[in-house]
């Protein structure tokens, strides 16, 4: 099956237990980590991790819906976005 | 990693801290098959073909929107022009086309559907008279329709019959409206692009297939960032770094254009790359020009950065898009952009100079108020000084003028909404009444003299 690339970024404080967090329901949904890339810019924790949602097992609403409640308890923002928007924008 | 995680943090914070967005996605659909003689059957044509696309476009948009994580603000429609499939209709018959365009907007929840008015740069047809006679009653008895009237072009010059009678057309508009925010639906133009996305003024032009879907993008707050982290560099170095950001927000509204034309089954049409201001702090282009180290928008320079700045936006959405239309510019509206209206308040910044201004930019006189007791004729003078520009110096001009009843100059009124607020404007208290009175054709230009 031919892999979906998202990628998952997180901005916010660092703190314990994001990794562990959001990795957690990646695994229940079926969704695997490519790659997991961080660093501090401009201040902020980023992270980002590049997923394969090609054999998930739940829709993408209802992963939005996950990330919206990681951000709300460990104060973070989440942006979901499918590969192609990165390689318009990034790639000639 | 493919890509990088400083490039992965760009895109994310463009959309997370710096209003990135897709500010319209406008479905232009054909109505000219849906004419009929029975005015009834007429009108459901036109609400048959218009109420399931525009529902369709409503979803699928929102379903792009959560795929890229990048908001798509508007979804709108425009049709081919009213003026060309009303001819020969009665006014209240015309009306009730008005009320069927609002209805069918109503029920597929979209805001504004464009397309009300009609191409009158040469002269007025009996029809087209009739549907600017009906403005007034059109504009205050819907909340959806947005109307436009090209009333000059390079090619025809200008229709100084038709100026003068959208002088007391608005005029009118505004005694029917509330504070005269009806006008706020209606543009005049020269040279009306036939694909532009953006409202008032979007309409489905006559050579256009029969579905088109084209994009506004914008992110007046993405240039400004970049500007601002830049105080220090030329002027060379400042328009490639406006160049590069443009390409990559342009490639985003390609993208998504593209995707949601071939979700809906539809051409894709143009990619129309114009920074337009919200009400949302930072989301500004004032505040692009400041940053380049003018003190406040209408200070000297103000138009040479102006200049520069859609130069620069043009050049790096060229490059992005096979598909470049509409508009393409920037907008400079008083009151939809917060440091606009707060120039003028704070007398930095001058009708005169914003009239300067838009000789270098689209859209024209956007979103300005003027006293109510101004006389229609100077409306229309305001109207052909604007449009002149556009006539000579081949690009498209508009005028979205405001007069709000029992108002005087200096008085702040506030819209609320993506509409937002502003001081009323002081205007010459000179006469051009003889000039604009006399009526006629305006000749083209030379320069237009090109076969």
């Amino acid at each position: 099956m031919e892999k979906e690339l998202c990628f998952l970024t997180v901005i916010g404080r660092d703190r314990k237990g994001i990794i562990a967090r959001i990795s957690d329901i990646l695994y229940k949904d079926n969704i695997n980590i490519e790659d997991v890339e961080m660093k501090v810019m401009e201040g902020y924790f980023v992270m980002s991790m590049f997923v394969d949602v090609s054999n998930a097992n739940v829709s993408m609403d209802k992963l939005r819906e996950q990330m919206d409640e990681v951000e709300r308890e460990m104060n973070l923002k989440i942006q979901l976005q499918h590969e192609d928007i990165f390689k318009a924008m990034h790639r000639i | 990693m493919t890509y990088s995680l400083e490039e992965v943090y760009e895109t994310v914070r463009m959309t997370l801290q710096e209003n990135f967005d897709i500010r319209t996605v406008t479905l232009g659909i054909n109505l000219k098959d849906c004419v009929d003689s029975n005015i009834r059957t007429f009108r459901d044509n036109i609400y048959n073909r218009i109420t399931p696309y525009a529902k369709r476009l409503v979803s699928a948009a929102d379903e792009i929107e959560k795929k890229y994580g990048i908001p798509i603000i508007n979804k709108r429609i425009s049709v081919t022009p009213i003026g060309i499939i009303s001819e020969g209709l009665d006014q209240g018959d015309i009306l009730a086309i008005a009320q069927t365009l609002d209805d069918a907007a109503r029920d597929a929840e979209i805001d504004f559907i464009g397309g009300y008015g009609s191409l009158v740069q040469k002269g007025m047809t009996v029809g087209d008279k009739k549907l600017i006679s009906s403005l007034p009653e059109a504009l205050s008895s819907t909340k959806r329709v947005c109307s436009f009237v090209n009333l000059a072009s390079s090619q025809a010059g200008m229709n100084m019959d038709a100026i003068l009678l959208m002088g007391h057309t608005i005029k009118e508009i505004s005694k029917r409206t509330e504070r005269g925010v009806g006008c706020a639906r209606l543009v005049v133009f020269a040279n009306a692009p036939e694909d532009n996305p953006f409202m008032a003024g979007a309409f489905h032009g006559i050579g256009e297939p029969d579905f088109s879907l084209n994009v506004g993008i914008s992110g007046p707050g993405v240039i400004r960032s970049v500007v601002e982290k830049n105080p220090d560099c030329d002027i060379t170095s400042l328009s490639e770094i406006i160049k590069k950001t443009a390409f990559k927000i342009t490639r985003a509204g390609e993208l998504i254009g593209k995707e949601l034309a071939s979700s809906l089954g539809v051409p894709f049409g143009i990619v129309d790359l114009s920074l337009a201001s919200t009400t949302a702090v930072g989301d500004s282009v004032a505040r692009i020009i400041e940053a380049m180290g003018i003190e406040r928008i209408g200070a000297h320079g103000s138009t040479a950065a102006l200049a520069l700045l859609v130069d620069a936006v043009k050049k790096g959405g060229a490059m992005a898009s096979d598909h470049v239309g509409g508009l393409s510019g920037t907008f400079i509206p008083v009151t939809e952009d917060k440091a606009m209206a707060e120039a003028v308040r704070d007398g930095a910044l001058s009708l005169e100079k914003l009239e300067a201004m838009t000789a270098v930019c689209s859209v024209g006189l956007d979103m300005f108020l003027v006293p109510g007791s101004t006389k229609a004729e100077t409306i229309s003078a305001i109207i052909a000084d604007e449009l002149s520009i556009g006539v000579v110096n081949n690009k498209t001009t508009g005028v979205r003028i405001i007069p709000v009843p029992g108002a005087k100059p200096g008085d702040w009124v506030d819209f609320g909404g993506l509409l937002g607020g502003g001081p009323v404007m002081r205007l010459s208290g000179f006469s051009s009444s003889p000039f604009i009175t006399r009526g006629g054709r305006f000749p083209n230009t030379i320069t237009n003299l090109r076969n």
